[in-house]
């Protein structure tokens, strides 16, 4: 018997909720770590019972936890994040140079391959990797240290990397996105790395289609077509079928093109989702109307879904990393809002059931597919 | 010996109840202090000071027998009645968020 286990990351906590395979009854546990922002949690695709958690708080700086049961016990592991070598200077709000500051961890993103490998994305924008299940960690500084550095701003909420996709195709290639310098890839590793920006378009950068300065806020990729990759910028929704080499816009006849979250369905390459958000000055849904968008062609062609959601005023966001699905058939769609709640759907999106309402702000939503005897995960 | 009250969500990191105690070998400063408690419980490097320029967190406080000792020197010696287990080194949250 499949079972389905939700990690979720909020302003105050993480929680893990669990249910069988219909979907339809679920188990909360939690809060784990409360009072503490837990920006993200994810699950190892090695074995399914290792999670790791990014723990921060404005007074106590960054915690990483670990877990060896599926978040039934944690423990502390390292939190030392130190950016290699002398770490020079970006752009800060005003143009003016300021330090490199390590803030928090972002995005945990465990290694396809090993339990003990895990990258972190961080603000000020850096990647870090562990080889020792969290204990040590150390800087890929060549992104960092690609010759656009020094030139890159923070978004509204910091300068944030958010984004890590690791190609299951290659391992020596890994896409990254940085909030607002854009996207970039390494083919090596992370020894190297290139921006991936070519046929984005920024309104509010000089130069609008700049090799850098682009507010990427998420990139989805389906792992059996690691070449085609789904992007939600500030504004516009874009697609690549060349690994990022360039991008076509396929906002088509979405409301509005700004959001955050996108994600692919897990048997249909060329399903996408997306929660149009209003515009970047007023971060909920338009007319308060919580819709999620699904294109069943890759992009252009997109319907509101809206059953079992709530179509009046309703103002919430929802955040980057909080959307996911999971792997069972029909696929499984969750996402979580600032105002809460957790919504899943059993049916690939046409019908949405709130599993919780009354969280804290949730920042974060992943999924793990459990089937029983197997490490098989979404 | 030295006594340490911690804020509660890093008692919790350390999982400890109530104050900590510490041997402190040598003169009992900020720094010799801290570096005693973090060996104690290393889950809480990181936490009440920077990894590596080992300066307070802003958000943290540091105070002991009434006095806000978050401005001293790392170096100073700590009051008397600290380094001898009359009075306990409070570390405190900052108020923030209204």
């Amino acid at each position: 018997m499949s079972k389905v286990r939700l990690l979720v990351g909020t302003r105050k906590g993480a929680f893990v909720l669990t249910s069988d395979g219909k979907r339809e009854k679920w188990d909360v546990s939690g809060p784990h770590f409360a009072g503490w922002e837990i920006y993200h949690v994810k699950g190892s695709p090695v074995d399914s019972n290792r999670l790791y958690a990014s723990q921060s708080s404005g007074w106590f700086g960054q915690v990483i936890q670990r877990s060896n049961d599926g978040g039934k016990t944690w423990e502390p592991v390292g939190n030392k994040f130190a950016y290699d070598g002398v770490p020079g200077t970006h752009q800060w709000y005003d143009g003016t140079a300021h330090p490199w500051e390590f803030k928090r961890v972002w995005h945990l993103e465990p290694s396809l391959k090993n339990v003990d490998e895990v990258y972190a994305g961080v603000e000020d924008a850096a990647l870090f990797r562990s080889a020792d299940g969290g204990q040590n960690w150390e800087e890929l500084s060549g992104l960092r240290g690609h010759g656009s550095g020094p030139h890159w701003q923070p978004g509204a909420g910091g300068m944030c990397l958010h984004t890590v996709i690791l190609d299951p195709s290659d391992p020596q290639r890994i896409f990254i996105a940085i909030s607002a310098a854009g996207a970039f890839r390494t083919d090596d590793g992370g020894k190297t790395w290139k921006p991936i920006n070519k046929g984005l378009r920024s309104q509010f950068i000089p130069d609008q289609d700049a090799e850098v300065g682009h507010c990427v806020h998420h990139i989805a990729m389906h792992p059996s077509r690691p070449e085609t990759l789904f992007m939600q910028k500030h504004w516009d929704v874009m697609r690549s079928d060349n690994a990022g080499d360039s991008w076509q816009e396929v906002s088509g006849n979405l409301p509005t093109d700004f959001g955050f979250a996108i994600d692919v369905h897990a048997h249909e390459p060329e399903t996408v989702f997306v929660v149009p958000i209003k515009s970047d000055s007023e971060h909920y849904p338009m007319d308060g109307q919580l819709r999620v968008y699904r294109s069943r062609s890759g992009g252009n062609e997109w319907e509101a879904l809206t059953k079992g959601l709530p179509q009046k005023d309703c103002y919430v966001n929802v955040l980057r990393d909080a959307m996911s699905v999971d792997s069972l058939d029909a696929c499984g769609v969750y996402f979580g809002t600032t105002g809460g709640q957790v919504y899943g759907s059993s049916d690939g999106g046409d019908s949405w059931t709130p599993i919780v309402r009354d969280l804290p702000a949730v920042l974060s939503v992943e999924v793990q597919t459990l089937h029983s005897g197997s490490q098989t995960l979404a | 010996m030295i006594r340490v009250e911690l804020p509660a969500h890093l008692r919790t990191l350390a999982g400890v109840k109530g104050e900590v105690t510490l041997d402190v070998p040598g003169q009992v400063t900020l720094k010799s202090l801290l570096d005693a408690l973090e060996a104690k419980y290393p889950t809480l490097q990181g936490t009440i000071r920077d990894h590596g320029t080992l300066k307070r967190r802003s958000f943290l406080r540091f105070f002991a027998c009434e006095e806000d000792l978050s401005h001293e020197s790392p170096d100073a010696l700590l009051p008397e009645a600290v380094a001898n287990g009359k009075e306990p080194l409070l570390i405190v949250g900052a108020v923030a968020g209204g």
